[in-house]
């Protein structure tokens, strides 16, 4: 046996066969740098794509020679795993520059204090549209709680066999039914019962109803089955009847997450435009009365005023952007009251 | 307990069941929650029976009874074929688009951030899903398609030999190629909370094994997280299908439709979409058979989102509890 000699000198660093630590920021800074002087500044965006293309191959070469095929592949999907986050944040960004740069000219009081009734060009306000998003939202709210509420119990605590089977994939199926098919059902439904053509908040409440209610059974069961069995057998060992287990025990301990999921399900359903343009309708008017005529909400507001602007109507196109704005403050808002009832009511852990 | 019972229990033969007296708040508790569960089935029955009962005339009936809907064509099917058609190819364009990014923002949130800071950025991609669709349609027909104008242009004149790319380019940008890629936007955060609920799922035996085989960060996902967590992708996709299926107001605003049947995506004119079609038609549509022909292509739309969410919860179910709704 021949000792082989080594042509290489063994290199006693650690680091040794790596590319150092400050390549990749340093490369990177460089050609997003070189990319953006070389389109010059009304190219911002295509200089921001190409220096990080550049940036890609640049560290793919480098890393192949220095550090070898296998580590320039895992360089390669590294960069493209951090490019898919970077570009999902800018339609992110995108829309909340655009809502608030657009939208907030016309957040004034008017905006909340006068309805579209009698407005010709500027000025008006949203507040008939407002109102009637409160008033559709609680009302389908009203309707889905209860049941949604009640069959999530009926799942978690009393449902067993091929009837709770059978309704558990029918929520299921219910999740994914198209936002414009329940608006099309409660049309259909009301226009049945009260003539064609029937126009009313209670029809857009129906809808939204059915586009509620799967997501309030999914999260509540959700809720209710984390609630430890000891505490039911607990309340059992007391006599305490299984219907008062429920509503004194296992009711109260998952409150939280019930009241977390009731809110986001609302925030869900508020931003709905479809359905209630086929059931709610817009009106320009105030309207309190959910049984009686058409119904704006925001949603519809915004569309209605997108459309009539023609893509060129300043006042209109300004209108339908601070109803954008105000419609998503209301969405983030719900989320975060839904994030705090999470927080601050959530049941003390056991000091384990 | 009074003496009194005790002593009848003590005289009285062991009772033959454990079954207690039935409480009249037990039985009516039990009831409504029964009660409620049933009436969910009844939503569900009501929906299909209705679409049925409104839908069906709809689709037989002769085009000089609907003619703001069926005016052009000769019979129903003629009308929906089109419309079907453009709603598939803008969701599957759309996942063509939100599938590979969503896998790779789920990969970045489980296996690359830093993990102190992988909830915040769970939170930013759950906020893409918070916006309403409204808001998506103003911002893509406003915004986005005056920003993929020159890019259009470019594509079109450089790769314009491809039929994808070929034909007159939209000067508007409104094209069905937009509305696909708005569609993503809206599909992603769906697909990346499935894909991110798998991927942390991996066993952590098998990462680590991986890990100390000396494989790479990428090498031990292809190995250890990509298999596992394929059905969970796959559902994850089935799932933003059947929600782009469905998608209404995005597509209403920003597609320019004419209502042809066209591979080509740069073009001002564009096959439109069933749920579009309907938002935008149910306005006028308000007399003789229009609103039951509109209500039939709302029955072809249950139908298709109804198989392609079915079969997605099937695929899931057989691995693990995941949900659109949670």
């Amino acid at each position: 046996m021949t000792v082989e000699t080594r042509t290489k000198p063994i290199s006693t660093s650690l680091t040794a066969g790596k590319l150092p630590r400050w390549t990749t920021p340093a490369l990177l800074a460089g050609a997003l740098v070189v990319c953006t002087v070389l389109l010059g500044p009304e190219n911002f965006a295509g200089g921001i794509a190409l220096g990080a293309v550049v940036y890609l191959i640049g560290i793919v070469t480098l890393s192949g020679i220095v550090e070898g095929r296998r580590k320039a592949t895992d360089r390669f999907v590294t960069s493209l795993v951090v490019a898919a986050f970077l570009i999902a944040t800018i339609p992110l960004v995108s829309v909340s520059w655009t809502a608030l740069s657009l939208g907030l000219p016309r957040l004034d009081v008017a905006f909340f204090t006068q309805s579209m009734a009698g407005i010709i060009g500027e000025g008006g306000g949203a507040l008939h549209a407002i109102v009637g998003t409160l008033l559709i939202t609680l009302a389908a709210t009203l309707i889905s709680v209860p049941i949604g509420l009640m069959t999530s119990i009926y799942l978690v605590e009393y449902g067993r066999g091929p009837l709770a089977r059978a309704i558990t994939f029918f929520v299921d199926v219910m999740t994914g039914i198209p936002s414009i098919v329940a608006g099309l059902f409660a049309y259909s439904l009301f226009s049945m019962v009260f003539g064609s053509g029937h126009r009313s908040g209670i029809s857009g409440a129906v809808a939204l109803s059915v586009l509620m209610i799967p997501v309030v059974v999914r999260s509540s069961e959700e809720m209710l089955r984390i609630v430890p069995n000891e505490l039911r057998e607990a309340s059992y060992a007391l006599g305490v009847p299984k219907w008062l287990t429920i509503v004194k025990v296992v009711l109260p301990t998952s409150i939280a997450g019930i009241m977390t999921g009731i809110v986001l399900a609302i925030a869900r359903v508020i931003g709905e435009t479809a359905p209630l343009l086929l059931t709610a309708g817009y009106i320009a008017n105030m309207n309190y009365n959910l049984f009686d005529g058409r119904m704006t909400t925001l949603p519809l507001f915004v569309f209605t005023t997108y459309k009539n602007s023609g893509g060129t109507d300043v006042a209109d196109l300004d209108r339908a952007w601070t109803g954008a704005l105000v419609l998503i403050l209301i969405v983030l808002a719900l989320n975060l009251i839904a994030r705090l009832i999470a927080r601050y009511f959530a049941p003390k852990k056991p000091g384990r | 307990m009074t003496s009194t019972t005790q002593a009848a229990e003590a005289s009285s033969p062991p009772a033959t069941s454990l079954q207690g007296k039935p409480r009249p708040g037990d039985r009516n508790f039990a009831a409504t929650a029964l009660g409620a569960g049933i009436f969910i089935l009844v939503i569900l029955a009501a929906v299909t029976a209705f679409l049925l009962i409104q839908g069906v005339p709809g689709m037989l009936a002769d085009p000089a009874d609907a003619p703001t809907t069926l005016g052009q064509s000769a019979n129903f099917w003629d009308y929906v074929w089109p419309l079907a058609f453009g709603t598939i190819w803008a969701s599957i364009l759309a996942l063509l688009f939100a599938v590979p990014l969503s896998i790779g923002i789920a990969l970045f949130i489980s296996h690359y951030a830093h993990r102190s800071l992988a909830s915040v950025l769970g939170y930013i991609i759950d906020l893409l899903a918070a916006v309403p669709s409204v808001v998506y349609g103003l911002w893509g027909s406003t915004v986005f398609a005056k920003a993929v104008v020159p890019i259009y242009a470019w594509l079109n004149a450089n790769l314009g030999w491809i039929p994808l790319f070929g034909g007159q380019v939209s000067v508007t940008g409104r094209t069905i190629l937009t509305a696909a890629m708005v569609l993503a936007v809206m599909v992603l955060p769906i697909i990346t909370a499935i894909c991110r609920e798998v991927f942390l799922q991996t066993p952590k035996l098998h990462e680590e094994a991986a890990l100390a085989l000396g494989a790479t960060r990428w090498e031990m996902i292809r190995m250890a997280v990509l298999p596992f967590a394929r059905p969970g992708i796959i559902s994850g996709a089935m799932l933003g299908l059947g929600r782009a299926l469905g998608e209404t107001m995005a597509v209403a605003m920003v597609l320019s439709a004419t209502g042809v049947v066209t591979i080509q995506l740069l073009t001002s004119t564009n096959p439109s979409t069933i749920p579009a079609n309907i938002a935008l038609k149910f306005g006028e549509a308000g007399y003789g058979l229009n609103v039951n022909v509109l209500i039939g292509t709302g029955l072809v739309l249950f139908v298709v989102t109804f198989g392609v969410n079915a079969l997605a919860r099937w695929i899931v179910s057989r691995r693990s509890e995941f949900s659109g709704a949670n």
